[in-house]
This record gives structure tokens, sequence and C-alpha cells, in this order.
């Protein structure tokens, strides 16, 4: 079962003379969902644009089931991995069906002869498109808005819609960049019971988030990254609990182990963490609940404390 | 307006709870007599027309004749028909359905503005032309003042709060039903269609020196068409001919056949098929601009290239390799395949450009062409074009042993050597429309789409960007080289001049995407309409002469600020330039929705 999907080997990035992405390596095996964390900047998504083709990275390969992959994002949309987008890039002025129907293009050949002439071949093929299209929206529960525009669907709704678009290039391997983002704890939880029914239909999930509570309770590894450097990789549980990660959050120096001091100090942000909270649950100092997001979540059970982490950076 | 006399109070009951005074429009008149108003201006600037409106005949179409109308009067019957119809319909004395909807204080106002314009037009160009108002005869007096009493007419027509604003622009007058029945539906395309053609062919033949009957006809059209919008016939029609494409296209390509039959003069036929081919190309420009997003300013060099290929081939002999003569087919298929050499090769290194970069690019491309023409005459390059002088006196063509330059008999009709290059024209254009829509609606054409409107998502959709417009760029060429080749022989010869950046005559670049864009980007019919008007404005109003430029610019602002979206609007620019909240879908998709709705709870 856990044969690789994706193999990332010592990619780097270089912009100039500043290093985004320092030789990470990053394996998604299939069937598998693997988050990807880290404080703003660490180079998160300038790492997903060098697994999608979207930069050429400076050094090291990108493979997906042990073929490298060409530099060109439609050619790596081809192999089988499709991506969303941090801040949704829907097709505006298309309506929800045809989005969905332009990711169905690496899965279809009709070029413009067969347009133009209109043979039973194309007519079958875009019955076909159209079929799946209608079965992935009924998947996202947007079937009944088919002929809206994109463009006038509310937030959550748009991204589910990329997701929607991404699956119809029926791929082997699902890039969330930011999924939640904006949404409320609510939207955060239906997102989580659809990455969770997508993993089912055998699809590998690679997803960067800052809500770390959807990371934990979804991803069966996760991975740090810090100043374009992979940090840790491992379970939720081994990640929750090393004082580097938490370091990092809180913005500490984190070469070499931490020191006393430090490990004193996050303490006591945890403490007063949790004084803020009982004494004003509403002014959530946001350090405190920095604090909060790198150690265990389980130090208090606030929910919504938790779903302004992603702000508190 | 403060009219706080509430109506006596009758009955003690009555008093006690004052009824609220009727409702007033702008001008404060009980609405029964505005319409009343509305009613005697409509039939006052009919009957004006029957009379003198002016002494001489000086002043163009002779409008001096009682009893008989003439050039801006035939126009006033009609605008004071409108008024007559819509206030009568209002009133109700019509008995139709929807009266009330289509009637709607909006659109009786813009019925009895269009008489007022068109009048008023009329009365102030007599004075203006001729030197004073003496010059106005009691007929024009009467139209000026009917018209003003139908306009005054229209403003007490209560329209709701908010002074001349609700007059302008109408809320939504909600759906007007008709029939459920096909025959009835295709009988008003048919309507639909007659009037377009008729207006058509009375605007193509006015004659050129009529110019104030033509702005006339120009402000006739403008308002008529905003009534018909106001009162929502427009929207129904539009409607109406979506659930009968076929049909309502077939009826199209029919009204153009007949028109050749309807002109005496070759003249208009000329003009015809000049607007055709401008059309033709402006379309094929639509596929690069209108659905892939790609801002060509040298498209009219692929129109050049393609009547210089069908030119060098046609046999005449100025052309470089003169005898060989093309069959018009093989000249046909020759003009395209040169033209999408030249769109691939101009493509290639520009389209990994974007937005205006590629526009400056392509400027260049466009200007470099009709340099390099004119100097391939033997002195400055090789002699391949024949340099300014072009190549002259292209022979006719002859299809299937039909010389096209013979003028024939049809029906008691004579189609001179214009109406028949009309028809061979309108046949490419027929191609052309064929290969938009199919294209349009497919694989290729959304991923057209895809790029237009976010290319690096369309890339990570899995489309390869460079290669779908390079596909755009080659198509749209060649699909000019076709009406390039047509357009040589229609013209007997070809040289570099026309094919500029911009000139006061189309097409150029700048006319043809003025054509696009002012007609509606990404339709069928609004790069055509758009290129009808920007053929026939400038050749109708030779007045104008040295100010044309200026007066498109003008133009072109005011619609951009106005209605960006073009006049023929895409459902879907319409919705990007107004905020609406979805697609009307009109009458289908009723059970998917509903089907929708179901699943969407699981």
């Amino acid at each position: 079962m856990t044969t690789p999907a994706l193999q990332a080997r010592d990619v780097t990035m270089r912009f100039g003379g500043l290093t985004a992405v320092r030789s990470v390596d990053l394996t998604v095996n299939t069937g598998e969902i693997v988050g990807l964390i880290g404080p703003n900047g660490a180079g998160k998504t300038t790492f997903f644009n060098c697994l999608t083709g979207l930069y050429v990275p400076t050094e090291g390969t990108v493979s997906y089931h042990d073929k490298v992959l060409p530099p060109k994002p439609h050619l790596v949309t081809k192999a089988g991995i499709a991506r969303t987008f941090q801040n949704i890039r829907l097709f505006a002025n298309m309506t929800v069906l045809e989005n969905v129907l332009v990711g169905r293009h690496t899965r279809t050949k009709e070029g413009l002869w067969s347009a133009l002439l209109r043979g039973p071949g194309f007519r079958k093929a875009e019955k076909a498109s159209e079929e799946r299209a209608m079965e992935l929206l009924d998947f996202i529960g947007l079937a009944h808005k088919r002929d809206h525009l994109a463009r006038n669907l509310p937030y959550g709704e748009q991204r589910k819609l990329e997701i929607a678009r991404a699956l119809a290039s029926e791929p082997g391997l699902l890039l969330l960049d930011e999924p939640t983002a904006g949404m409320n704890p609510q939207e955060t939880r239906a997102t989580e019971e659809l990455v969770f029914a997508i993993r089912d239909k055998g699809i590998a999930v690679l997803v960067i988030e800052h809500d770390m509570r959807f990371i934990f309770n979804l991803c069966d590894r996760v991975a740090v990254l810090v100043q374009g450097e992979k940090l840790i990789e491992g379970t939720s549980e081994v990640v929750q609990a090393d004082e580097r990660v938490v370091a990092a959050y809180l913005g500490e120096p984190f070469e070499g182990a931490p020191g006393d001091a430090e490990a004193a100090e996050v303490e006591a942000a945890e403490a007063d963490a949790a004084a803020a909270g009982a004494a004003a649950p509403v002014t959530d100092a946001a350090p405190a609940d920095a604090a909060e997001t790198g150690t265990a979540p389980s130090t208090d059970g606030d929910k919504s404390a938790g779903t302004t982490k992603g702000e508190a950076q | 307006m403060t009219s706080t006399t509430t109506p006596e109070p009758t009955t003690p009951e009555a008093a006690a709870t004052p009824a609220p005074p009727a409702p007033r429009g702008l001008v404060p008149l009980p609405t029964g007599a505005g319409l009343g108003l509305v009613l005697l201006g409509g039939v006052g600037t009919i009957a004006s027309a029957f009379m003198s409106w002016t002494w001489t005949a000086k002043f163009p179409g002779d409008l001096t004749v009682y009893g008989y109308p003439a050039g801006l009067q035939i126009l006033a019957i009609v605008a004071g028909a409108l008024a007559l119809l819509l206030g009568a319909a209002r009133l109700g004395l019509l008995r139709l359905p929807n009266a009330e909807r289509i009637a709607n204080p909006s659109a009786v106002f813009y019925a009895a503005a269009s008489a007022f314009a068109l009048c008023w037009f009329a009365a102030i160009a007599i004075a203006v032309d001729l030197g004073g108002l003496a010059n106005l005869d009691p007929g024009a007096y009467i139209a000026a003042a009917s018209s003003a009493l139908a306009l005054i007419g229209a403003l007490a027509v209560p329209a709701g709060p908010g002074g001349i604003r609700p007059y302008l622009s109408a809320t939504d007058p909600g759906r007007i039903s008709v029939p459920d029945n096909p025959w009835v539906r295709r009988l008003v395309i048919t309507l639909g269609t007659a009037l377009a053609l008729v207006a058509f062919t009375y605007g193509i033949g006015i004659d050129s020196d009529d110019s104030e009957t033509f702005i006339g006809f120009v402000l006739l059209v403008a308002f008529g068409a905003l009534t018909l919008n106001r009162s929502g016939l427009l929207a129904r029609y539009t409607a109406i001919s979506s659930r009968h494409t076929g049909f309502a296209v077939a009826l199209a390509f029919l009204a153009a056949v007949v028109f050749p039959f309807t002109q005496s003069d070759d003249h208009n036929a000329n003009l015809g098929v000049n607007i055709l081919t401008f059309g033709t190309v402006a379309l094929g420009l639509n596929i690069v601009v209108g659905l892939t997003g790609l801002l060509d300013l040298g498209y009219v060099a692929f129109l050049g290239v393609g009547s210089y290929t069908a030119a060098l081939v046609s046999g005449s002999e100025y052309s470089r390799f003169t005898g060989t003569e093309f069959p018009f087919w093989a000249a046909a298929l020759t003009g395209m395949a040169v033209t999408l050499v030249f769109g691939v090769l101009i493509g290639a290194p520009t389209l990994r450009l974007r937005g205006d970069y590629l526009a400056i690019v392509t400027l260049g491309f466009g200007e470099i062409f009709r340099i390099a023409v004119n100097n391939m005459d033997g002195s400055s390059g090789p002699n391949i074009t024949n340099g300014p002088n072009g190549i002259s006196r292209i022979p006719d063509l002859e299809i299937f042993g039909f010389n096209l330059g013979d003028s024939h008999d049809v029906a008691g009709h004579t189609l001179g050597r214009f109406a028949n290059y009309f028809f061979l024209m309108l046949i490419v254009t027929a191609i052309v429309v064929l290969v938009f829509t199919r294209a349009a609606d497919s694989r290729i054409g959304r991923s057209w789409i895809a790029v237009r409107e976010d290319e690096t998502a369309a890339t990570a959709m899995g489309i390869n960007g460079f290669r779908v417009k390079l596909v755009a760029f080659a198509l749209g060429a060649s699909l000019a080289g076709l009406a390039g080749t047509v357009g040589a022989h229609v013209s007997y010869s070809v040289n570099p001049a026309p094919y500029q950046f911009a000139g006061a005559a189309p097409p150029n670049s700048a006319f043809l995407l003025a054509a696009v864009v002012l007609g509606g980007m990404g339709t069928v019919s609004g790069p055509l309409l758009g290129a009808s008007l920007l053929y026939l404005i400038p050749e109708k109003l030779g007045f104008l002469q040295n100010y044309e430029l200026f007066a498109f610019g003008i133009a072109l602002v005011l619609l951009m600020r106005f209605r960006p979206e073009g006049v023929i609007a895409n459902r879907r620019r319409q919705l990007e330039f107004h905020e609406i909240d979805q697609l009307d879908v009109p009458e289908r998709g009723l059970s998917d929705s509903t089907l929708g709705v179901t699943k969407a709870g699981a």
C-alpha cells in the first residue's frame, strides 16, 4: 500500500541571492494525507510551485511514481498531480460546470478539427465529460449551481469548486494550498470531511495549512518547513512534541537545541495563555495563541481559540 | 408636487382615512391627461409628416411636398407611431396581454423621446442648414410642438421617486408571457428578422449626400432600440430566439440573401459586400480578442496577406506571377495556408508575452507588413508586391463557368457584379460563423476562455497555454486570410495603403478592434453589427470628413462609459460588468436544478 507517489529530492529554489527553499526532501505515499506547515514566509508555497512546475527548482528533482516530472505545469497535471491555489484562482467568468470541464482538459483529446467537424466521437466525448463533471459537482455538493458564474459563488463554495476542478483532471495526488483559509469552524470541518473523502477515493493529498487543529486531525504525517528548510517530519504526535517547532512558531532562534531559557519562556507563555483564556476569553493575546499552536492543542479545549491561530502568526 | 389637497371626502368614513394622493410623475399632471398628451403628440407627429417642413428642396430628402412624406418625415411617422402605440398600450386601449409591463413608464418615455429627438433634430437641422427659422414650414413647427407634447405627457406618467432617473433607467419590467407555441415563437423571430432587414436596407439605401436623414435614422434606431429594451421585448426576443437558434440563424442568412434583391443600385451591394468583409474579419479577430483575450493590434495584416496572396495568383498582368491563375477554391486555400503560416510565424515568438507587451509587438508586426509590402517593389527590395502601386486589374472570379463580373437577371431583378460577390462573401461569412460557434463551444474554446480568465490557473489545469493561444492566433489569421482572398477580387486591386493601424476608413486594425469591442466581445452578431455601424457611419456622414476619427473617439468613450460590454452583450460579459446574481437560464434546466437541490442535501 505504501508505495511512494511523489518524491521530492534535495529541492532547492533560489531567487537571486535569496534561498527560498533549501534542499528539501519529501515523500508522499499513495493513499496518504501529508501536511506541510511552517510560519509565513517559510517557503511552503514556493515548494508547492516547485512541485507543480510553476517554478523550475534550482537544484534537485521531483518525481512522480518514479518518473522525473518535467518542469511544465501542464505536463505535471497530465502526469497526475493537480493543485489548488492559496488565493482562489477560479475562471471567474465561466460557469461552475465550465470550470470543472476545463479541469477535464488533460483527460480529453478533442482538438480544433473534431470541434469543427462535430463527429459522433466529439459528441460522445463532450457528453462523457459533462457527466463526469456533474458527478464531481455532486460529490462536492454544487450540482444545483452548475450554471452560476464562479465569481458569484460564496467564498466557501469557491474553495470547494477549486477542489472539484482539480479533481476533474483525475489526479493521483492532490496538492491543496491552504484550503481552509478564511473559513469558519463549520466550513473547516466540512473541508476536513471532504479531504478524507478524497483520500478514500485513493488520491494522495499534500496540504499546506495554518490551522493546526485541521492539520493534526487530518494528516498521517506532517512536515515542518522553517526558513526554507525542513525542520522535522513525522506523525502529528512527534511534530507536536518537538520543541523546535514551538520555538519556530514563537519566532525564537532555532539553531541547535533550545536552551532552558527558551523552554521556560514557552511555558510562561502557555501559562499566560491559560490565564488569559480563563480571565477574558474574548481578548485572547496573540502570542498566547501562538504558544498554544506549537504545543499540544490539548492544553486547553477551547475550540474558538484554535481557529484564530492562522491570523495569530 | 406638494399636492396635499386630498380628494374631497364624500362620506364620513372616507374622511377618517384620507386616501393617499394619486402618484404623480415628474410633470404634475394626472396620468390620464399625460397619456392623452402622448397620444395627441404621436398623432400630431404622424400628421405633420404629411405636411411640408421646409420650402426648398435644398434640404436633403425633399421635405416640401404636402401629402407625400419623404426622408426624415418617414422616420417621424415611425417614431410617432411608436409613441402612439406605447401610449395607447399604457392606457389599456389595445387590450394586449402584458400591456402594463411592456408599456412601463420608461418605455413610454423613450418612445416619446424618439419622436422628440427626431423632430427637434430635423427642425434644428433645417434652421441651421438653410440659415434661420424662417425656413421652417408649418409642418416642422407642428412636428416639433407635438413631439414635445408627447415627451411632456410621457413624463407625467408616474415612475416612482428620484426625478428623471427612473425614466432613464427602468427597473426590470418582468417577464412577458408569450403563448407556448413553437410556431408563435418562429413567427416572432421571422417578424424580428424582417424588421431588422427593413431597417438595414433603409439605412444603407440613404443617399450619401443625405447625412441629415442618416443621422435621423441613427437617432430613431437608437431610441427605438432603447424603447424595446426598456419594454422588456428585446430580452424576451433574445430568449425566444435562443430557443430556436437554428431557425433564427437560417432566417438571418435568408435575410442576408434577400438583401441584394432589395437594392436597385449596385453601389449599395458594394457597400454590403464591404460590410460583410469587414464583419467577417472582425469575427475572426473576435476569436483572438474576445475568446482568448489576446490584444492583437496588427490584425489587419492578415487580411492583407490573404488579399495579396489571392492577387498574386489571380492571373493579373501586374502580378509577379503573371499567368498563374488559380481557380477560386485553390486561391482561397492558398490564401488561408499562407496567412496560417504568417500567423504561426508571428504568433510563435510573440505569444509568450502577456498583455500589453503582446499588444505592442503585434502593433509592430502589423506595421512591418505594410512597410515591407511597400518596399518589395524591385528597387528597395525584391519585386514581389509591386510596391505602393500594388497589384491592379485583378480579373473577376469565375466559379463553375459563371463569371462573377457579369450581371444577370434573377426573378426579374438585375443582380450586378457586387451582388454576385455579396453572395460569395456571404458564404465565406457563414463559414466563419460556423467555425466561430463550433470552436467556441468545445474543449478548445473552453481552454481559450480559461487562458483569458487566468493563464496561470489554466496551465495548472493541464492546458498548454502557448499552444492553445497559437491555435487561436493561427485560426483567426487564416479566417481573415480567407476573407481577404475574396476582398481582393471585389476591389479589383490591392495596395498597401489600407492595411494600417488606424485610419479614417475601415478596415484597419483599430476599426476592427473597435468593431469587436463595440459590437460585443465573444458574440457572433456583435462584431457583425459593430462592423455595419463602423462602416456605414463614416460612409454616410460625409460632412464629418476630417473630424471622423474625432467623432469615432468620442463615440467609443461614450459607449465604454455607458455600455462597456458592447451593444450586443455576451451573457458572460454582461454579468462581468453589471452585478447580477446569476446567469438566467431561460426555460431550461429546471428539472436539472431541482435534481441538484435534492442531491446537494446529501
